[in-house]
């Protein structure tokens, strides 16, 4: 029998970046509000400090900030031909844990996506007509716009303290910010940050042949910055310890730097750490849930709480998985094409380039997770799909993120990997490197899926979640295209040595090597039930007090970074739950 | 002493002759603050491992970051201690990992660590096979063999013909465990004197470079510092 705690007007599960956000804008309502947060309670002091927290051992390589799979994992396949097996040890992509999720130990790459992106089916149709669009894609509009997101996006930037330079200010183009991007209502916050070397001569060369170079948009403090919340960040001092690690000095935008001081002083909101949703209760006529219940890992029980409003704030992964376990949306069927949840699940097309110069300096360990120049010269609204036979686009973007020699030592492909020739080669190569990377767009495909693993258990005897996935051609298409184009700038800026990494058309999807924590889709947004889980404002499709925020809403991914349209989706979906929801509870679509 | 390039030149003699007293003034603070010497590495007594997984780390490591040429040898910078250590602790247990079964040991190499074995098991199982290989192979231990020979050895232990698929990741476990060791924080036992860290010019836990982002080609002039506050 489940413990049961009192009644709250909302529960929101998990306290990351959204969670953080929904907290926030609904105990402005006066609202009696609790999250319930799997992981521990984490903050800048003492979890993050100096100079404990510069331990790559600890948190880089061991992913000591990073969920443990043995507490919550998924199973993986390419395809419905393999026996999926489970992710022991996180490779691929890292999943948060603990108060502030993943956006506590994050790059701080914040982008908005293109309005184009956002009504990619519509672009597609319009220019080329749906006869480019590949088998088994299944390309959808969002059913909402960059034009109604902007005000949101808005919001995000100016609560997440982004640095960085407007390109397009109200349809006016700004020397020195991204000529591509959609309209901006007001510059960034902060002013750009200085870029180090590596990204000077990326940038140099990239004017040269013609591209447009700007500085890329971070979310790292460039001066110091007071938030709408009142939460203040001081300057970054480039330390080169941003991605698998917390900021010890409150440079970095994260939940814990730039909105939960805050949320904890408000009256009506509270929150519960290592307290594990199990699943969604639903009423018994099944189009409205009660509550949810959750494992309390300190008292060892199950408990029951109950509450007029869920939000699902969890990671991607986990929201799909909790909708899978307690039956929000019909399971998706790769084989009929029929039900929502767990449809669409993709992922980010990235390539680089590894440019050797014997005799420069880059000086690497100065760095910070979104320094550097970008182009945005091949992103989505600049590419001729017709053309080139994809659908696709990315940007591009090269400046050091740190220095930690364990993992950030590239070295000449024909370097020996161990022994003399290898320790002469980082005596030889450190600190004289440097990398473009390319960041691109992944579609969503009939196949590329989430549901339940028939083997399988978590330490609660649930179902594990399983993930069928693989590269499709049309995005490897595209990141060849970028190989092409990255090859042609690479022998411009003329370095002693250079290599490409670009996966090749055919290749199967790797879980080893970290690619990007960019999984999205799953619980996608629609104009209607039969397309999607949740309505344009992300609320659930015939469940209407339930609300799903993150990258699961996500018709397609984007070729940016997900965080800037994961933090706009939240404010639309706070704003709708604050104007349009409270005052009279019912399917806002 | 060592002047900070791109500093007006006034300015940078002030600081230079300042940093000048401050460093003569190190050695005495830096002694004084100085744990006692490590255990010689033939004295250590390992926790994790027996004295023939010893020998065999030992040797294996200096192989595969060996003490010729420039930069420090995994044997002066105690990566075998660290090794030791990370197999005795969380690591070496596979603690925060899956490890539930049904296990599928042979399956496609990028389907990521399947086997039912943790990192400290693989060791165990996996060391005297490759004993046993090279006894077969070359009627001696490994640690017996002289350093071309075990440089052999080792790239045979690569391709892991002789290994069943449940170790067969041995090696590339073993070299990633030894970079680590080679390049961690000396809090975890390697990287002794941080000689790695400055072997390559990587500054440690120094963590402020702001005066550094727009100092470009100029290569920054400080060595590292560690966590627990050494300096070399």
């Amino acid at each position: 029998m489940a413990r049961q705690e009192p009644r709250k007007d909302v529960v929101i599960v998990g306290l990351g970046w959204t969670g953080s956000i929904l907290g926030m804008e609904l105990s402005q309502e006066g609202l009696d509000i609790v999250a319930l947060e799997r992981g521990a309670d984490q903050d800048t002091v003492p979890e993050f400090k100096y100079p404990d927290m510069l331990d790559e051992l600890r948190y880089g390589v061991r992913l000591g900030l990073v969920l443990k799979p043995r507490n919550q994992t998924l199973t993986i396949r390419r395809g419905p031909d393999e026996v999926a097996l489970p992710f022991r040890s996180f490779g691929s992509f890292l999943p948060g844990n603990g108060v502030g999720g993943a956006g506590a130990h994050w790059n701080g790459l914040n982008w908005r996506p293109q309005p184009e992106e956002l009504k990619l089916r519509s672009h597609v149709r319009d220019n080329w007509g749906e006869q480019i669009i590949p088998e088994g894609m299944l390309l959808g509009d969002y059913p909402v716009s960059y034009d109604e997101l902007e005000p949101f996006f808005d919001r995000f930037e100016h609560v997440a303290g982004i640095s960085g330079q407007a390109g397009n200010l109200n349809g006016q183009i700004i020397p020195g910010g991204n000529p591509f991007e959609g309209r901006r209502s007001r510059d960034y916050p902060m002013p750009a940050l200085p870029v180090t070397y590596d990204a000077r001569k990326f940038a140099e060369a990239a004017a040269a042949m013609g591209y447009h170079p700007f500085k890329a948009p971070s979310g790292i403090a460039s001066t110091a910055y007071v938030n709408p919340y009142g939460m203040q960040m001081g300057p970054c001092t480039f330390c080169g310890f941003c991605e698998r690690y917390g900021c010890f000095q409150y440079s970095k935008s994260a939940p814990q730097t730039m909105i939960l001081d805050a949320l904890r002083r408000q009256p009506n909101f509270s929150y519960r750490t290592g307290a594990e949703v199990l699943r969604v209760e639903k009423a018994p006529d099944g189009k409205t849930a009660t509550g949810v219940t959750y494992w309390d890992h300190a008292a060892g029980e199950e408990v029951f709480q109950p509450a007029d409003l869920v939000i699902l704030a969890a990671y991607q992964l986990f929201n799909v998985h909790l909708m899978l376990l307690s039956g929000i949306g019909q399971p998706y069927d790769p084989v009929t094409g029929e039900g929502v949840t767990g449809k669409s699940y993709a992922y980010q097309m990235n390539g680089s380039a590894t440019l050797f110069y014997r005799d420069e300096v880059f000086n690497p360990f100065v760095g910070h997770g979104s320094n550097g120049m970008s182009i945005d010269d091949f992103g989505m609204n600049q590419i001729d799909f017709g053309r080139e036979g994809f659908i696709g686009g990315a940007y591009w973007r090269s400046g050091q993120t740190n220095g930690q020699p364990i993992r950030s030592m590239p070295l000449p492909r024909d370097s020996a990997e161990w022994g003399a020739g290898w320790k002469k080669a980082v005596g030889d190569w450190y600190g004289h490197v440097m990398s473009i990377g390319s960041h691109g767009s992944h579609m969503a495909y009939r196949g590329n899926h989430l549901d339940l693993d028939p083997t399988y258990r978590d330490r609660f005897g649930r179902p594990l979640m399983r993930m069928t996935f693989n590269w499709q051609e049309n995005d490897l298409r595209m990141n060849q295209f970028m190989r092409a184009r990255m090859a042609e700038v690479v022998a411009f800026m003329k370095p002693d040595l250079s290599q490409l990494s670009f996966k090749d058309l055919g290749a199967r999807y790797d879980i080893r090597p970290y690619q990007t924590t960019h999984n999205t889709g799953g619980h996608i947004m629609s104009e209607n039930p039969a397309e999607g889980v949740v309505n344009r404002y992300s609320q659930v499709w015939g469940m209407h007090n339930v609300f799903a925020t993150g990258a699961g809403n996500f018709v397609q991914n984007t070729q940016y970074n997900p965080t800037g349209l994961v933090g706009g989706l939240a404010y639309h979906t706070a704003d709708a739950i604050r104007r349009q929801y409270l005052s009279n509870p019912r399917p806002l679509v | 002493m060592t002047d900070l390039p791109g500093r007006p030149s006034r300015r940078g003699f002030l600081k230079a002759s300042a940093a000048g007293v401050a460093m003569a003034l190190l050695p005495l603070s830096a002694k004084a603050q100085q744990a006692a010497a490590p255990v010689p590495l033939e004295q250590y007594q390992p926790v994790f491992f027996t004295p023939a997984e010893w020998a065999f780390v030992m040797a294996a490591t200096a192989r595969l970051i060996p003490s010729e040429g420039d930069g420090p040898g995994a044997i002066e910078t105690r990566v075998p201690v660290f090794i030791d250590l990370q197999l005795a602790g969380e690591f070496g247990q596979a603690a925060d990992w899956y490890m539930e079964g049904p296990f599928a040991p042979a399956a496609d190499p990028l389907l990521g660590w399947q086997t039912p074995l943790t990192p400290a098991e693989v060791y165990r199982q996996a060391i005297p096979v490759f004993d046993a290989w090279c006894a077969q192979t070359y009627n001696a231990a490994f640690t017996a063999l002289d350093p071309a020979r075990q440089d052999e050895a080792l790239a045979a232990l690569e391709e892991a013909a002789m290994l069943a698929p449940e170790i067969r990741d041995f090696f590339s476990i073993l070299l990633d465990n030894t970079k680590e060791g080679y390049f961690s924080d000396p809090i975890y036992g390697g990287n002794h004197g941080m000689q790695a860290w400055v072997y390559i010019g990587f500054p440690g836990a120094r963590g402020a470079f702001l005066e550094w982002v727009e100092r470009h080609d100029v290569p920054y002039p400080l060595g590292p510092v560690s966590i627990s506050g050494e300096r070399a």
